[in-house]
């Protein structure tokens, strides 16, 4: 990938600690995701990768440290404006986390409705194009629970991007697809990178996806409860001195 | 058919001891325990020598009885040796031994009275924590919501209005007619005594009006409204969808708590009204068949003697039954976990909340009222 510019730092985390209740989650995080990155957040199943990506997009607040977006803390500025801030992101969940009451268009157009003037035919016209761009045209009226899960996610990326955001969140995209889709949806990922200029993060440990379009890593070990390694995911394989980074990336069962 | 008793045989050999396996292991013949063993081993004893040479058939019930053995002696600093056991056999051992990177300690669960009893008062001490900023939360949406500032579907507001008000007219009308023939009933018993069958009239009119059918409408929304909105909530929580809906910047609150909050709100009154219609339809029935009491008699008395202010007593509950029953489901909902068990959970204790709620307003309301002499 290009990367001839210097590019900014989008997302700055600043010695971040992560709790659930008295359940220490990870500490000590500090690390930059920059400009147009494809930052890949990885680790062995229950290290916390999800965790810091709800912290990450402002859904739980951290136990200490502090998330930049464009130098600014999320969490000190005044909750309208954060709300404003928040609007960068576009998130995947897991599960698609598509309101399942509503069809498709609903969906992608309820961002829309809430945030823009435009008159129903143009948020049509733009529901179309968001569900063409994810390969989807032709299933608006369609309801959650009646495609598939590989098209689920891509249905929630749809409405992740409904309002262009600088910033997309993955949470385990490929988790539960087959690896033709897992593909098709990492192709679509560094298409939507290159071509709406976004920011990419994403939480995976599917090694396929992390060296065909991660260009920047952190790996969080579920033991030492922090990060152990950052950096361009072939770098930590070629470089990395870590034992455990070494075993994940090469997928070999500890001895 | 001959049943071969799972079986081994075991000498001492000086410190070592042998154990020969015989026959065919499998858990139709049982399995032996393995510390059974370990009661007829001398002391001094520090190898262990498994002997698979007259093994028969075998399946896993073999492999647990040698992993017993197995740990055991390794407790004991023994050497354990395994002698033409199947290679199956010590492939499936290996397999089970093979320890983990690290065992993380499961929590354990409270096991003394006091433990239990600080466990639980942590437990409350939240979940009423939890609903206090619930209140403060919803108070603060229903401003947003006056001022016209709230994000909620109209669409969604009407399916709701729709599946509160008209699909429950059913069942109110069964549970009404029958509540205003039950009080019938058992006021006839009474009043025929004394001749005053007509003031049958009296009482069903008065305990609907002021009571029952707010009450028993408060109460069937709470087991079928409340609950199917705890229910709604909490999958929705364990599909990520209201994560989904925080991260647009969508408040959960106004998007999802408002609009159920206002359909109960201006359904339980209109249903209230045509429980009081129902449960003194009721009574007429009773009435007319059983004492001698004309239509016309019954609808008299009723007109003559329950006054315009029970009805509006009546009214006023609902709607407070409307909002804690409303608040009750989905607070439970919104605050359920990320599992179908808790789901289940949260619908119970929508119901059990509910009516808790709705028995703890009425009496409030009951004690205002006698205060106030209304």
């Amino acid at each position: 990938m290009p990367t001839s510019k210097r590019r900014k730092a989008k997302i700055q985390v600043r010695d971040l600690t992560m709790r659930y209740g008295d359940k220490l989650i990870q500490q000590n995080l500090n690390f930059d995701i920059l400009e147009r990155d494809v930052f890949i957040i990885m680790g062995g199943s229950g290290c916390g990768k999800s965790t810091l990506l709800k912290h990450l997009i402002g859904l739980y607040m951290p136990a200490k440290g502090q998330i930049l977006l464009d130098r600014q803390d999320i969490w000190t500025v005044p909750p309208s404006q954060r709300e404003a801030l928040l609007r960068h992101f576009g998130v995947t969940y897991q599960a698609g986390a598509l309101i399942s009451s509503m069809t498709l268009a609903e969906n992608i157009a309820m961002p829309l409705e809430m945030y823009t003037q435009l008159s129903t035919g143009e948020i049509a016209d733009l529901v179309e194009l968001k569900l063409s761009l994810v390969g989807l045209a032709g299933f608006q009226e369609y309801y959650p629970s009646e495609i598939s899960g590989g098209m689920l996610k891509r249905a929630s990326l749809a409405r992740a991007i409904a309002l262009d955001p600088d910033v997309l969140f993955f949470d385990e995209p490929s988790a539960g697809l087959d690896p033709i889709s897992s593909r098709r949806l990492d192709d679509l990922i560094l298409q939507l990178n290159e071509s709406l200029c976004a920011t990419i993060v994403v939480v995976t440990h599917e090694l396929a996806s992390i060296f065909a379009i991660g260009n920047n890593a952190i790996f969080l070990d579920a033991k030492s409860k922090t990060m152990i390694a950052n950096g361009h995911p072939r770098d930590l394989l070629d470089n990395s001195t870590d034992q455990r980074v070494q075993r994940f990336l090469r997928r070999q069962a500890s001895e | 058919m001959t049943k071969t008793i799972s079986q081994f045989s075991c000498h001492a050999n000086g410190r070592q001891f042998q154990i020969d396996l015989l026959g065919s292991w499998d858990k139709e013949n049982g399995v032996p325990q393995a510390l059974s063993v370990f009661a007829k081993i001398p002391a001094g004893t520090n190898k262990l020598l498994v002997s698979g040479e007259q093994l028969g058939a075998w399946d896993s019930s073999l492999v647990s009885f040698l992993l017993q053995i197995h740990l055991e002696a390794e407790r004991r600093h023994w050497q354990v040796e395994y002698q033409r056991v199947p290679q199956g056999v010590g492939q499936l051992l290996q397999l089970a031994l093979a320890v983990p990177e690290s065992r993380v300690p499961h929590q354990e669960p409270p096991h003394t009275f006091a433990e239990n009893l600080g466990f639980q008062s942590i437990v409350i001490w939240r979940v009423v924590n939890d609903f206090i900023s619930f209140i403060g939360e919803l108070t603060a949406a229903s401003g947003r919501f006056w001022r016209g500032q709230a994000r909620y579907r109209k669409v969604d507001f009407w399916w709701l209005v729709q599946d509160a008000g008209p699909h429950s007219l059913p069942i109110v009308t069964l549970i009404s007619l029958l509540i205003g023939m039950i009080l019938a009933f058992v006021g006839a018993v009474q009043l025929e005594r004394f001749g005053a069958s007509i003031f049958v009239a009296n009482l069903v009119g008065l305990a609907m009006a002021r009571e029952m059918s707010s009450m028993m409408t408060a109460i069937i929304m709470a087991g079928r409204t409340g609950a199917a909105y705890a229910a709604q909530l909490g999958s929705m929580q364990v599909n990520e969808e209201i994560d989904g809906l925080k991260t647009m910047g969508v408040s959960p609150m106004e998007f999802l708590v408002i609009p159920r909050m206002l359909a109960l709100v201006l359904m339980m009154p209109l249903l209230t009204i045509y429980a009081n219609l129902m449960g003194m339809l009721g009574g007429a029935i009773v009435s007319i068949t059983m004492l001698d009491v004309s239509w016309s008699q019954f609808v008299g008395q009723l007109v003559g003697s329950v006054s315009l202010k029970h009805f509006v007593i009546g009214l006023v509950k609902s709607v407070l039954f409307a909002v804690v029953v409303a608040m009750s489901g989905c607070f439970t909902g919104l605050r359920s976990a990320r599992s179908a068990t808790a789901v289940g959970q949260a619908t119970t204790s929508a119901v059990v909340l509910g009516i808790v709620l709705i028995i703890v307003t009425d009496s409030l309301v009951t004690i205002a009222t006698t205060i106030l002499d209304i």
